[in-house]
């Protein structure tokens, strides 16, 4: 049987939000460490894997990316993977790109905020 | 952005859409696991194209990091939508399937979107601008 549609919406705005905050926490964790080249070019493989891993942000941004991923497989075994799948997918290039300016303060220019639209329907119409 | 950079970019792009093909496959040919028996899917990792599927998904993750330690987020997420593309292109000219106009508009899209992205800066500085003394504070000292 198929979920009703705010179930659907629910599990789209679930996987889209998780995900989003995954990738703003490994984002935010990664700016916070520095260039990985400079680092490991300076402490070796192992050093750059500690710094990185040392990270409370970076750890916290791999389980909200976990929480996502579970989220997806369990929206797709109650509802269309047809629809969850272009939906979520397409949503977070969005909301990546909103989240990026108000926590991360990135300069989300007109350009930037076209090529997110533009990707997100390109993968939306992809995935149909 | 030097070469360098747009090679980690592209390791992004490759790594991530193999990877999720090569596990895909290697998931399909080993058959549905039922959520009673969980403990299967350890066999799974036997697979060697659910092997290559993990080795290249580690290497997307390193990549991806190695990517946002130098370039913002909404930078690398679209550069690297990339490679819906190229799996795209490898199902219609390798395995032959039919890809339909509103897919190839989709493709235009992404296209389209990468290229608006990558023409811009790749990273936001929030180092605090350095504004040089006024003229007339220096004088103000010597006296």
């Amino acid at each position: 049987m198929m979920a009703p549609a705010w179930h659907s919406a629910l599990m789209i705005a679930t996987i889209v939000f998780t995900a989003t905050a995954g990738d703003v926490l490994t984002a935010s964790a990664m700016r916070k460490i520095g260039d990985l080249d400079l680092i490991r070019a300076e402490r070796g493989l192992v050093g750059t894997i500690y710094a990185v891993t040392g990270s409370i942000r970076f750890l916290l941004g791999v389980v909200c990316m976990a929480l996502s991923f579970f989220s997806l497989l369990f929206a797709v075994s109650n509802a269309n993977v047809s629809l969850i799948a272009p939906a979520s997918a397409s949503l977070t290039f969005v909301s990546n790109a909103v989240a990026a300016k108000f926590f991360l303060h990135e300069n989300v220019d007109r350009r930037r905020w076209l090529a997110a639209a533009f990707v997100c329907c390109g993968v939306g119409l992809m995935a149909r | 952005m030097t070469f360098r950079r747009y090679l980690v970019l592209g390791a992004v792009m490759l790594t991530a859409s193999l990877g999720d093909t090569f596990l895909g496959k290697g998931m399909k040919d080993f058959g549905p696991v039922s959520v009673h028996h969980l403990g299967r899917l350890l066999y799974a990792v036997a697979n060697p194209w659910v092997i290559a599927g993990i080795l290249l998904l580690l290497g997307f993750f390193a990549s991806y990091l190695t990517a946002l330690s130098w370039a913002d987020l909404t930078f690398v997420l679209p550069s690297t939508a990339l490679g819906y593309v190229v799996v795209a292109l490898l199902s219609r000219f390798w395995l032959h399937e039919q890809i339909s106009p509103s897919r190839w508009i989709g493709i235009l899209l992404i296209v389209m979107g990468v290229g608006f992205v990558t023409l811009g800066p790749s990273y936001t500085d929030h180092a605090p601008a350095k504004v040089p003394p006024l003229p007339e504070a220096e004088e103000v000292g010597k006296r």
